[in-house]
């Protein structure tokens, strides 16, 4: 996996909150930070100014909606920002709001399993046989964590959140390796659903609180929701279209 | 309390292609047809917001609700078999227009070797070409009987092409509607498959290239290239889906009903004939009976199969003994491919569901397979369906699959990768079979669909032999590094792979080893008509809706013919 980055530690990246955070990321994101330092989910409107239009945040609130307390928040936080990190092409999980996405993603139908069959009998099955736990991904995403967190303390005596980044990837790494011992799920499985998430939130619409400011669609070139490219299909050159959500079509 | 409805002549289990096009032929016909679609009504009016990758193609918006019903599955019969609980290797789909709705638009005709693939092996191969556990059979009906339907669906649906494939059936008329455009991506596969000294043609799209009017009367609009086919419906009306040809032709008729939220439970049988079908009401959870003087089985192939499992009409398919017919034969896909790297950006954004260009030099028996140990093929296409960013993050071999080093590999290549992907044939296997499953239960109280399913040494041979042939494609179209697929082993049922499974219905012109007759006629109930690729006796090398749907035209005809003469049609 990628080594510790030279310019930019995780634990500078988080201590600088709002301000720096804001100066990065743009303003969406401000208050969500603020309130979860803050401990609390009813920030007031005023820390966040909706500088964006097309920000995903209504009004340029953010607040947790699944987890209840900030520290694992930013283990979330940094978790992702080491699979998705910001670079010179643009900015990362924590400036695309995707641990903001993976929180209300939790508190909804995809943290519940609503749509998946939950009945039992449960029994541990061949990997070509897929997901066989009661756990729901919410309770899967919670104990993850928290052994991330375990495994912070257990290896360098610190915080998940306050690691350098090539600790927090040495962590990664050993549940992408199945070396972590989890409850009703692998190590393995977890991981690839952290992975999973945390690409969801860089690059769905930015309705859903993640891909803020359609960076995540400015990085890769691609246009988001567009009615038409039946004029420009034809073309040999690469179309440099400026995206646009579905949000922005009302 | 279970409520009887007034008797109608046709009721369908299932409102997608083949229910709506039973439903238009018989309501054409004069008689009432009742449609039960376990789903809710949709249409194009709703989807206007239907660019939206998250919801639709990760979430699955438009799929079956799997915590109601789902299937279990293990490789082999060793196994305990376990519920599929979540979405993965096909997507079982619900509502009004079934997969019709969400399907890109790739439409095929089954090649003339399918159809009698039993004897055509055997002729050329001699009896022992494949070990005999392989249970091919030919399907009770040739190319060349078919292709009235054939012809008739592909003008209902309006389908763009061109007849310029030396290696499929003849066709009695051209295409409806011109070829789709050929994008300078198209045109790379084009150039490089000449070389090669193939026969590239462009993909026979059910995306229209321009407005059309069947002959039904209904009109399909000009695909606007949009990028958002497979998993969503079309916001245009210009994907030929059943909501918007046979369904509202039946309508039109006023001898057509759907009933929404109705999920049949049981097919009622007395004496050599079916009576109706039994459903909940999947909203109030009220019970009623539909009786019937025809019921079609127009649902997907798994739950035809459960279907008649339940309703125990048949005889359930044993492995140990080989003897029983239901749930025999399924068969999946085979899918040999490779990616190429390119140095140059391209529109890989832009695009339509079935836009793409076709090689089917390495389909079917077209090429000798004498020295190889496999049968059939597969066909070779290069797609541009529109690569939405979440699904779509390629990275050459040795990169890590997160982290710096990927996020900056997978944006750098989103615009620079193409994928030459071949959809391979299947062929059955005495140990791939469904049954009923003994433990896992819906949520009416009915057990689930049990798969037992594993890849082949046929599978094998085929996926490592084709995946050779794309790759050489995608060298030849000058990407500077290509990567075939990896072997496959053991069938996983997480990653998503093809909706395209087949067979368990299986039909034929013998009882002992097919479920209906030509005319998809239960051999064991004259009124009972099973219709969809359940009645595949193996998997071809193409998309299944073409075939399906001129199976679904001569089943219609066989249900007309049925209810003025009664009795067997065979």
């Amino acid at each position: 996996m990628s080594k510790k980055e030279k310019n930019f530690s995780r634990r500078d990246f988080l201590k600088t909150s709002g301000v720096a955070a804001g100066a990065l990321v743009g303003g969406g994101i401000i208050g969500g930070l603020i309130a979860s330092n803050t401990g609390t989910e009813t920030a007031s409107p005023g820390t966040a100014p909706a500088t964006h239009g097309e920000s995903g945040s209504a009004g340029g609130v953010r607040g947790l909606m699944f987890f209840k307390n900030d520290a694992e928040f930013q283990i979330l936080s940094q978790a992702t920002e080491r699979i998705f990190p910001e670079d010179d092409l643009g900015p990362g999980a924590i400036g695309l709001g995707v641990p903001y996405f993976i929180d209300q993603q939790l508190a909804g139908a995809y943290g519940e399993n609503s749509k998946e069959y939950m009945q039992g009998p449960f029994f541990e099955g061949e990997t070509t046989q897929g997901y066989q736990s009661r756990l729901k991904r919410n309770e899967m995403f919670r104990q993850g964590l928290q052994i991330m967190q375990q495994e912070a303390q257990k290896r360098f005596k610190a915080n998940f959140a306050d690691l350098e980044g090539g600790q927090m990837d040495e962590i990664l790494t050993a549940f992408q390796e199945d070396q972590i011992q989890m409850q009703g799920v692998s190590s393995l499985f977890f991981f690839r659903l952290l992975r999973s998430a945390t690409l969801e939130g860089a690059y769905a619409d930015p309705i859903y609180g993640g891909n803020q400011n359609m960076d995540g669609w400015k990085m890769k070139g691609f246009p988001g929701h567009q009615a038409a490219y039946i004029s420009q299909i034809d073309n040999e050159e690469f179309q440099e279209i400026d995206p646009k959500s579905l949000g922005q079509s009302h | 309390m279970v409520t009887t409805l007034d008797k109608v002549d046709v009721v369908t289990v299932g409102v997608g292609w083949t229910g709506g096009i039973i439903a238009a032929e018989c309501a054409k016909e004069g008689m009432k047809v009742v449609g039960l679609e376990r789903g809710r009504e949709r249409g194009t009016s709703d989807f206007a917001i239907v660019h939206d990758e998250y919801r639709y193609a990760i979430r699955y918006e438009l799929m079956q609700d799997l915590s109601r019903e789902t299937v279990s599955f293990r490789n082999n019969r060793k196994q305990r078999a376990l519920p599929m609980r979540q979405m993965g290797s096909f997507l079982l789909g619900e509502g009004l227009g079934g997969s019709g709705t969400h399907w890109n638009g790739q439409n095929w005709r089954f090649l003339p070797y399918d159809f009698e693939i039993k004897t055509m092996t055997e002729q050329k191969y001699g009896a022992n070409k494949l070990p005999a556990e392989y249970t091919i059979q030919d399907w009770g009906i040739t190319y060349d009987e078919l292709e009235p339907y054939f012809d008739r669906f592909e003008k209902t649906a309006g389908i763009s092409g061109e007849d310029t494939n030396p290696f499929w059936g003849k066709r009695s008329a051209e295409y409806a509607t011109q070829p789709m455009k050929k994008t300078p991506i198209l045109q790379k596969f084009e150039t490089a498959s000449k070389n090669l000294g193939y026969s590239p043609f462009m993909m026979p799209s059910a995306n229209l290239s321009e407005a059309y009017e069947n002959p039904d009367g209904a009109k399909i609009n000009a695909c606007q290239y949009c990028g958002f086919c497979e998993r969503f419906g079309c916001e245009y009306g210009a994907k030929s889906s059943p909501e918007i040809t046979v369904v509202p032709t039946a309508k039109n008729t006023g001898n057509y009903e759907i009933k929404f939220n109705a999920n049949v439970v049981e097919v009622m049988k007395q004496g050599d004939k079916v009576t109706g079908v039994r459903y909940f009401d999947t909203v109030s959870f009220e019970e009623f009976i539909q009786p019937a003087e025809v019921v079609v089985l127009t649902s997907y192939m798994m739950n035809n199969a459960k279907l008649l499992m339940v309703s125990k009409i048949g005889e359930q398919y044993d492995p140990e003994t080989g003897r029983g017919t239901l749930g025999r034969n399924y068969a999946y896909q085979i899918l040999p491919g490779a990616s190429g790297f390119f140095d140059e950006k391209m529109n890989v954004f832009m695009g339509a569901g079935a836009l793409g260009m076709t090689v089917d030099d390495f389909n079917g028996d077209n090429f000798d397979h004498a020295d190889l140990d496999f049968i059939h093929g597969a066909s070779l296409s290069i797609t541009q369906t529109g690569n939405r960013p979440i699904q779509t993050n390629p990275v050459p071999p040795d990169t890590p699959s997160w982290g710096a080093e990927f996020k900056k590999a997978s944006i750098e290549n989103y615009p620079r990768t193409l994928n030459v992907g071949g959809q391979g044939a299947s062929m059955p296997h005495r140990e791939n079979y469904m049954a009923l499953d003994g433990t896992y239960k819906d949520i009416y109280g009915v057990p689930l669909l049990q798969l037992t399913y594993n890849f082949t040494d046929q599978d094998r041979a085929l996926h490592a032999y084709l995946t050779e042939k794309a790759a050489g494609i995608m060298q030849e179209m000058g990407a500077k590094t290509v990567v075939g697929g990896s072997p496959i082993s053991d069938y996983d049922i997480v990653p998503y792979q093809t909706t395209h499974n087949t067979g368990g219905t299986v039909m034929g012109s013998d009882p002992a080893i097919s479920v209906v007759n030509n005319y998809l006629q239960h051999w064991d109930a004259e009124n009972l008509f099973v219709v969809g690729a359940g009645n595949f006796a193996h998997n071809g090398g193409y998309n299944p809706t073409g075939t399906v749907g001129a199976l679904a035209y001569r089943c219609a005809e066989g249900i007309i013919n049925y209810s003025k003469n009664g009795g067997s049609l065979v």
